[in-house]
């Protein structure tokens, strides 16, 4: 699946992340490789987040580095991250829920718009094409994601399983390179949930955008991951296939709790 | 050139199309909408592109007579592999999309189609699993590739790569097509229809040309239909009433057709066309009937009531309209208001301000539901007609409709009613038999060319044709009391809490009635009622609820008592069924009609308790999801008695 470009598309270099006295990152290295799907696993309070935030430019890593297309991008804004080209959705749905499905697509379009604010204001010429040009790129994913018959409902109306959707297309609209999902399928019913996977092995497939994603569903982590990164208390335990890490005594332990008991 | 001179010219729809692709070019033949788009597809384009299909299974090896099976909503790319399959003298067979895989392989093996031309990757899947027992199946043909970048069968191409093919094959054969369209003949088959049937296994009717180019000719003049018309396509391409509006009746008179977006944006896409000719069963008018109902509920109650007062005076005064009686003056001056202040909006509301006539078909439709389309100004007319028939047998002449017929046969249609009652129909739309299947032709075909409808009916004086009922359905209770079930679930279902009803009786000793609760009118109801459910089957389980679907039959009920013959026929007990009829369960068909022999089987042990003495009973139901699988639901079902409804109210 990786492209013609060589090294990982993100490499997190021995990355700590401090809250006071918390150690939540210690000494983490993850890569991300072009084109993969990557899962992010562990137990309750091991950093999964953390990370995430971490390459999204939320937190800043006390030590350590990260690189993106091989440059260092360690002291980057979460704007600057987006312009890059890494979008992201959240735990929680974090949409506008007085905005149509429509709108709030429209603004992951937001770094592609240019223009200036009087040719905007009267919709003339570059302004209109250029609206014209984002319109159609979200009709896109609107299609992709196949929300046709939501488009002009406020997204606060809509339940659950479908917020968690219109995120990703959010997201999709921004054309990112990377895509961070934290928790895509939380809290949805299992057919919700395949739906999901789908859309997600389709975005990796049609789109070749890499995706880090952070899961609970081990089913869904198996089925549809090519590399899972394990961490537990801030470490990383383990980092491999899907079937190696499943039998890795490490990760057994902290899942069972063998040797926390 | 007369009509009759230009049937023998194009007496098969690929002329006709060539035809058009000259006459009107650039006029717009087929709107999808697409990227929040409606796009266009002009009748030239239409030809270029099933030509290049053509093209392309002749690339293939694809021999005149060869099948071709089409699966997939309403689109472009499907109407253009009709036109082209017919273009090669092929036969398309549309199969229903939401068909599962052992349906799709039944008729799939039984057409012997070589190729299939579908959709998406949910009709590749269900393809390539059934290929294995299919050995017939030679090339699957999809529009949309999305999801299948992963797939490696060699049986496999897009569309796109079909069409690059056959642009290539040209270049050698150049002239193919139009040689091929040329031999075609007005008498070769054009369409396998395979009949869902409310009993036994789906059967193939084979439609000739002629069959469909004069049915559907005659019926554009009963009609008057212009080639500025504007339908909506989105009823099941396998369904033949798709196929003659869509496809026969558009080529013929040059009209545009439009694709919905999706299945779930239909009502949207529907008030954007704004279309001039509509169609829908009455399984779609009552559920148009329980969204107005819904919305009215949820209004601020000044607006409430007079949405209601209005649409009451609309109903009372489309009632005395068709049976002729005088309207009052009073009801005559405030109509007009009505209009402008309810009718109006709420036809637009509903996308058919523009509509010059609709029908309903398919199956008898509640007097309540027509009514009340009928009274918003809506020519809405009832069509009896039926696959082997081309479809259409009678329709209500406009200025002539009346709420007990089904109206009086068009051009070239004879009938008859058998000394058992059965309405008999004889004309050139009558269809070429069932394929592979001469004794199911036998069965309903008789000497002289004329063909059992299957429906107990008369004519009356005037010439209007009246359905009884299915002819096997119209019973007697124990007592001797007739019983027809199909009228008392008609007036159940213009509830519209009620979404599907059966009404049991055969030799027993009263009415009993299944019901099916409208997810979203019970669940709006409750919602306002701060009833707390969980899933349908909680909602369906709620005394409550049972509360609420007792009025609906003590209606019913009292509605009975102005029928001297019916009358006798109340129901007295009900039970709401913890599950939606559902065609892959196979309870009703993929048109949705309830198919009665099957649910007495599958639900004896509650129709046995709907007789018994208890107050509950145990049901354990096998169910089928979309992909197939099944699973058993287990369900403590409620029963509820009615008293009976006397004179003396």
């Amino acid at each position: 699946m990786s492209q013609a470009i060589a090294g990982p598309l993100l490499e997190v270099e021995r990355a700590s992340v401090r809250f006071g006295a918390l150690l939540a990152l210690s000494d983490v290295s993850v890569s991300i490789e072009r084109g993969e799907i990557l899962a992010i696993i562990g137990p309750n309070g091991a950093g999964k987040t953390t990370l995430l935030n971490v390459i999204s430019g939320f937190y800043h890593p006390y030590e350590g580095r990260i690189l993106f297309e091989g440059r260092d991008r360690t002291r980057l804004s979460p704007p600057d991250v987006a312009e890059l080209g890494i979008a992201r959705t959240f735990q929680n749905v974090a949409l506008f829920k007085g905005m149509s499905v429509l709108d709030n697509l429209m603004t992951g379009r937001l770094l592609k718009m240019g223009g200036h604010f009087l040719l905007d204001a009267i919709w003339w010429g570059p302004a209109k094409r250029q609206e014209l040009a984002n319109r159609a790129f979200v009709e896109r994913v609107i299609d992709f994601l196949e929300i046709q018959s939501i488009r002009k409902t406020p997204a606060g109306k809509l339940p659950y399983g479908l917020q968690k959707r219109v995120e990703l297309g959010r997201a999709l609209a921004a054309e990112p390179k990377l895509l961070l999902l934290d928790e895509p399928m939380a809290g949805m019913n299992v057919e919700e949930k395949e739906d999901m996977s789908r859309f997600i092995l389709d975005v990796n497939g049609e789109f070749g955008t890499t995706i880090a994603l952070i899961e609970h569903d081990m089913g869904v982590v198996m089925d549809i991951t090519d590399r899972v990164v394990v961490l537990d208390y801030g470490r990383k335990i383990a980092d491999g296939p899907p079937e190696q890490v499943r039998k890795d005594p490490a990760v057994l332990d902290a899942y069972l709790g063998a040797s926390h008991d | 050139m007369t009509a009759d001179a230009t049937t023998r010219a194009h007496d098969t729809f690929p002329k006709l199309a060539r035809a058009n692709a000259q006459r009107i070019p650039d006029r717009v033949a087929i709107r999808e909408k697409d990227y929040g788009i409606w796009q266009a597809t002009t009748w030239r384009d239409y030809l270029t592109q099933a030509r290049a299909i053509a093209l392309g299974l002749a690339s293939l090896g694809f021999v005149r007579g060869d099948k071709v099976a089409i699966v997939g909503d309403n689109r472009p790319q499907l109407y253009w592999a009709v036109l082209a399959t017919q273009a090669l003298g092929g036969v398309p067979v549309p199969l229903y999309q939401d068909a599962i895989e052992k349906e799709l392989e039944y008729i799939v093996d039984h057409a012997e189609a070589r190729f299939a031309i579908v959709e998406d990757q949910e009709q590749v899947d269900k393809l390539l699993a059934l290929r294995a027992r299919c050995p017939r199946l030679e090339t699957i043909v999809y529009d949309d590739a999305r999801g299948l970048r992963g797939y490696s069968e060699t049986c496999l191409m897009s569309l796109a790569e079909l069409q690059e093919a056959g642009r290539k094959f040209e270049i050698g054969h150049p002239g193919y097509v139009d040689e091929e369209i040329a031999k075609g003949r007005g008498e070769d088959v054009a369409i396998i229809c395979y009949t869902s049937g409310t009993t036994g296994t789906p059967k193939g009717a084979m439609l000739s040309h002629r069959n469909l180019i004069v049915t559907a000719r005659n019926a554009a003049e009963f009609e008057g239909l212009r080639p500025d018309e504007e339908i909506l396509s989105y009823l099941p391409m396998a369904w033949v009433g798709d196929h003659i509006f869509s496809y026969a009746q558009a080529i013929l008179v040059g009209f545009a057709i439009n694709c919905p977006e999706s299945a779930a944006t239909v009502r949207h896409d529907l008030r954007e066309i704004g279309p001039t000719y509509f169609f829908a069963p009455p399984a779609i008018w009552e559920s148009l009937l329980t969204t107005v109902m819904v919305r009215i509920e949820d209004c601020a109650w000044p607006k409430r009531r007079l949405v209601r007062f209005f649409l009451d005076l609309a109903q009372d005064v489309e009632r005395s309209r068709l049976s002729g009686r005088a309207v009052s003056t009073w009801r005559r001056l405030l109509y007009p208001l009505g209009r402008l202040l309810v009718y109006g909006p709420l036809r637009d509301n509903l996308g058919m301000r523009r509509v010059r006539r609709a029908y309903t078909a398919g199956e008898a439709i509640g007097p309540e539901i027509f009514v009340f389309f009928r009274g918003l100004g809506i020519n809405v007319k009832q069509l009896y007609g039926m696959t082997e028939a081309s479809v259409f047998v009678t329709i209500q002449r406009d200025g002539d409709v009346r709420l007990d017929s089904v109206g009086t046969p068009i051009k070239d249609v004879e009938l008859k009613i058998s000394d058992e009652g059965e309405v008999l129909y004889r004309s050139p739309g009558v269809f070429q038999g069932y394929f592979k299947n001469d004794a199911a032709t036998r069965q309903v075909m008789l000497e002289g060319g004329w063909m059992r409808s299957g429906d107990a009916g008369f004519l009356d004086a005037a010439g209007h044709l009246k359905i009884v009922d299915r002819a096997k359905d119209v019973t007697r209770l124990a007592d001797g009391t007739i019983f027809a079930p199909k009228y008392l679930e008609n007036k159940l279902k213009f509830s519209p809490y009620v979404k599907e009803a059966v009404c049991i009786g055969q030799s027993r000793p009263y009415v009993t009635t299944l019901v099916n609760i409208d997810l979203t009118a019970v669940g709006n109801w409750a919602e306002r009622r701060s009833i707390a459910y969980t899933s349908y089957t909680d909602l369906s389980q709620k005394p409550e609820v049972y509360g609420l679907i007792q009025q609906e039959v003590e209606r019913v009920n009292a509605s009975l008592l102005d029928d001297e013959v019916l009358k006798g026929a109340q129901i007295r007990k009900f039970l709401i069924l913890h599950k939606e009829l559902d065609p892959d369960d196979e309870e009703i068909t993929r048109t949705r009609k309830v198919r009665r022999g099957y649910i007495a089987q599958k639900y004896a042990a509650l129709i046995d308790a709907l007789y018994g003495d208890g107050d509950r009973a145990q049901v354990e139901a096998k169910v089928t999801y979309e992909d197939g699988r099944t699973g058993t639901v287990r369900a403590d079902v409620h029963i509820r008695e009615v008293g009976a409804v006397r004179a003396a109210r």
